[in-house]
């Protein structure tokens, strides 16, 4: 493909950038990317990836605008209220840049559904507020061999990983199962600061155009921690690839993705 | 008594002090949903027991956290 001279224009500040330049802009302007999850994560990264000139956007999520999204999910606007959010998604998109495809999928992921939905996309990025989801993305994505970024977010922390799978830790090798269901706070009951949520989704936003263009380094390998009380960034290292992982070791035990009950959200330690 | 770095905050806490100890010295609600690191290396729920912590280490409760669309 040639870039326009619109498009050097727009993207400008990316082509002078020597890790990404003309080159990397031609990457983003042919990737696919598939965002699951049109609420906290996915508004930011939907914004910036479109901004960014990512060629074609899937973003998936069956919900509707609801009040109080609109703390934290700065893709949808007070008009948009009632609208089923992968629309009022895909509007803010195209505004904010017609370049991009936005190919838009109303309906919340399941075991039948998600080997599909991903097959078309380079990227996945997990904008889910739910273990059942996570785990099902996680596994998924193991199983099509689609890299993709996991994060998570609760009150004032935030987690995020990147996973390259067969190559990279899962989800799972860390977080060997969901949690029972009623057995950690949830998200409604917890709370999350909105801004918290804009950082890790653009954090996931990073991640992709990193993957895309072959910039830097990926977040695989370790486990990225914020926490904006203390203002702190930190990284754990995780287990190396596969070890015992149930899905992505050689001799994996689930070969069948799984539809877990319903969500539950977080768990915390006291003294946080 | 040994100084260690848990979640970025100083602890003094006892010798021969295990990880499964230190996550009930910290009072974490259902440690079994909790993974935990020491100096970037991720300890195996089987040794949480076993592994003893020592002067000068850096400790990680890695939690899950769900929150994200709704
Ligand atoms: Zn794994």
């Amino acid at each position: 493909m040639i870039l326009t001279n619109e498009q050097l224009e727009r993207y400008s500040r990316h082509i002078i950038l020597k890790d990404i330049g003309v080159k990397g802009q031609k990457k983003l302007c042919e990737a696919k990317v598939l965002i699951i999850g049109a609420g906290g994560l996915g508004a930011p990264a939907a914004m910036y990836l479109a901004a960014a000139g990512v060629g074609q956007i899937g973003i998936a999520d069956a919900d509707t605008v609801d009040l109080s999204n609109l703390q934290r999910q700065i893709i949808h606007t007070t008009n948009d209220l009632g609208k089923p959010k992968v629309e009022s998604a895909k509007e803010t998109m195209q505004a904010i840049n017609p370049d991009t495809d936005v190919k838009i999928y109303n309906e919340f992921i399941y075991s039948q559904n998600i080997l599909e939905l991903i097959a078309d996309y380079d990227f996945i990025l997990d904008g889910t507020d739910n273990f059942p989801a996570k785990f099902l993305i996680n596994d998924a994505c193991v199983m099509a061999d689609k890299p993709f970024t996991h994060a998570g977010i609760i009150c004032f922390e935030g987690q995020l990983m990147t996973v390259v799978p067969h190559q990279t830790p899962c989800y799972r090798c860390v977080f060997t199962n969901p949690p029972p269901k009623g057995a950690v706070p949830t998200c409604h009951e917890a709370g999350v600061v909105g801004a918290m949520a804009g950082v890790i989704g653009c954090l996931q936003a990073l991640e992709a155009i990193k993957y895309i263009t072959g910039a830097g380094e990926l977040l695989t390998g370790r486990l990225l921690i914020f926490d904006a009380l203390s203002m702190r960034f930190h990284t754990a290292k995780l287990p190396p690839r596969g070890s015992g992982c149930a899905v992505c070791s050689d001799h994996p035990s689930i070969t069948e993705l799984i539809d877990y009950d319903p969500p539950t959200c977080g768990v915390k330690g006291g003294g946080a | 008594m040994i100084h260690i770095t848990v979640g970025g905050e100083h602890r003094e806490i006892g010798e021969n002090t295990s990880v499964e100890e230190l996550l009930r010295l910290e009072n974490v609600e259902m440690p079994e949903y909790v993974s935990v690191s020491v100096n970037e290396d991720f300890v195996t729920r089987s040794d949480f027991a076993a592994h003893i912590l020592r002067d000068g280490d850096v400790v990680e409760f890695l939690y899950y956290m769900g929150g994200g669309a709704v």
